[in-house]
């Protein structure tokens, strides 16, 4: 995992050391380091159809996030609907737009250039950030590495939240390990929960114990060890 | 067989693989294991840059290899690291007598039971998008032209990574590279439901989707998204 990703959370947890208004911290933080106009970030339902605003850096982008859902059609809906990110650099390109609706709005709203990466664990659909500009252009390699290290920091943020319903848990990083995946999946069944509240169950433990995740995880696999809700 | 007749069957079910249910993890898995079954190395792994200034594992033969690639990263030294930052070819590393480049590495290998290893970069024009990792246990040194389809292995993986769409621009790249990614996710999560499901380890529950997703021509993300999702049971896949 990369060490940016850690940096940017523990810039959240230092900007907000009561836990309010991380995810406003998180999209306009972004938003400067990836030298964008505006940032949204939205949770998602599976299908990618319906959607929570969870935060946006500025009015504009406000705009462009609720469009997008009310249309049900843009890249922020691609993103979450096919688990990939969709980056078009040029709205205003091309005769036949990807999503016709959602590009007359965008330009009627001054934006140029959106880039949407959804913010996913594998199966496991949270949700989507979305990076806009009032200029066409790609992102440079620089501001790539940002926007996907942010979108990083976001999964993590959204794990976080959700594990605040159930009781705590730490603001880290997911873990890349194959191991820590496998286990998702393992706890998933024997404990008879979705895969996110697997990953939720094994990231508290971790955090409770002071336990590195991967360690948690083979101990699963290997058998020694059950997670219940 | 011969060697060479070996050799054309692997090409042909590589190209067959790229237009056929394609699936990008499946494809670099194939990738790997056919390195191990057509050179004199025990295992290989590759490694994808995530864009975000590091490398990911996305395919390893074993999991010693799969260990050991990831303390690679860990540690942030070793010869798939170089070859992924220079995009240098680098044959016959010996890790039993390292010199000076990769100490900790080469110590971490030889405990995982490796002698020697090659790093084939994994290119597309100017960028490097990933490097493949062969390693073996026996001190065996590869001749320059075992070393030439190691090569030419790591070019296809590349060109199958990028052929699900022209990948002329960096945007298209970039959405395929995150989406390679995160389908490797996806397969892991899936092999600990199915192995929870069907009392079997990871491995054995890897090969159940696998062969299940040849037999039915669909691509293995499909599979393990309808494993997840509950859609497909062990009995399903077993008799299906």
């Amino acid at each position: 995992m990369s060490p940016r990703v850690n940096e940017i959370l523990a810039g959240l947890a230092r900007g907000c050391p009561d836990g309010e208004g991380l995810a406003d911290r998180l999209v306009a933080d972004c938003a400067h380091a990836a030298a964008v106009t505006g940032v949204g970030l939205s949770l998602t339902t599976d299908s990618g159809s319906g959607a929570v605003v969870v935060a946006v850096s500025d009015h504009r982008a406000g705009v462009v996030e609720e469009l997008q859902f009310t249309l049900t059609e843009g890249p922020c809906v691609d993103a979450a609907r096919w688990g990939r990110p969709a980056l078009q650099p040029d709205l205003g390109s091309g005769v036949r737009p990807r999503w016709p609706s959602f590009t007359a709005g965008a330009l009627a709203a001054g934006l140029h250039a959106v880039f949407a990466f959804p913010l996913r664990v594998g199966a496991i659909q949270l949700g989507v950030l979305d990076l806009y500009r009032d200029t066409a252009g790609p992102l440079t390699g620089a501001e790539l590495a940002e926007a996907l290290c942010f979108a990083d920091a976001a999964t993590a943020l959204l794990l976080h939240l959700q594990a605040e319903v159930h009781g705590g848990g730490g603001l880290a990083a997911v873990d890349d390990r194959a191991e820590v995946h496998q286990a998702t999946g393992v706890v998933s069944v024997h404990a008879g929960v979705t895969l996110v509240d697997a990953l939720t169950l094994l990231r508290a433990r971790a955090y409770a114990d002071g336990t590195p995740i991967g360690e948690v995880a083979s101990a699963v696999l290997a058998g020694e060890l059950q997670l219940s809700d | 067989m011969t060697p060479e007749a070996r050799m054309a069957e692997v090409f042909v079910e590589l190209a067959d693989t790229l237009v056929d249910s394609f699936d990008v993890v499946d494809f670099l898995h194939v990738v790997t294991e056919r390195c191990v079954e057509l050179l004199p190395c025990d295992a290989a792994g590759m490694l994808l840059g995530d864009q975000r200034g590091g490398l990911r594992v996305v395919a390893a033969t074993t999991r010693e290899v799969e260990r050991l690639e990831v303390y690679q990263l860990q540690q942030d030294e070793g010869p798939c690291l170089d070859s992924f930052s220079t995009g240098e070819l680098i044959a016959n590393v010996d890790l039993v007598h390292p010199d000076d480049r990769w100490p900790v590495f080469s110590a971490a290998a030889v405990r995982h039971g490796f002698s020697v290893s090659q790093a084939l970069p994994m290119r597309l024009r100017a960028q490097v998008i990933g490097a493949l990792g062969l390693f073996n246990s026996e001190r065996v040194e590869f001749t320059p032209a075992q070393v030439a389809l190691g090569q030419t292995l790591a070019d296809i993986a590349t060109i199958g990574l990028l052929h699900e769409r022209a990948a002329r621009d960096q945007t298209l790249l970039s959405e395929q590279l995150q989406s390679a990614l995160t389908s490797r996710v996806l397969i892991e999560q899936a092999k600990g439901v199915l192995s929870a499901r069907a009392g079997t380890g990871v491995t054995e529950a890897f090969e159940l989707m696998r062969s299940h997703a040849r037999r039915n021509r669909r691509p293995l993300s499909e599979v393990a998204s309808a494993v997840v999702a509950g859609t497909l049971m062990p009995e399903d896949l077993r008799t299906g």
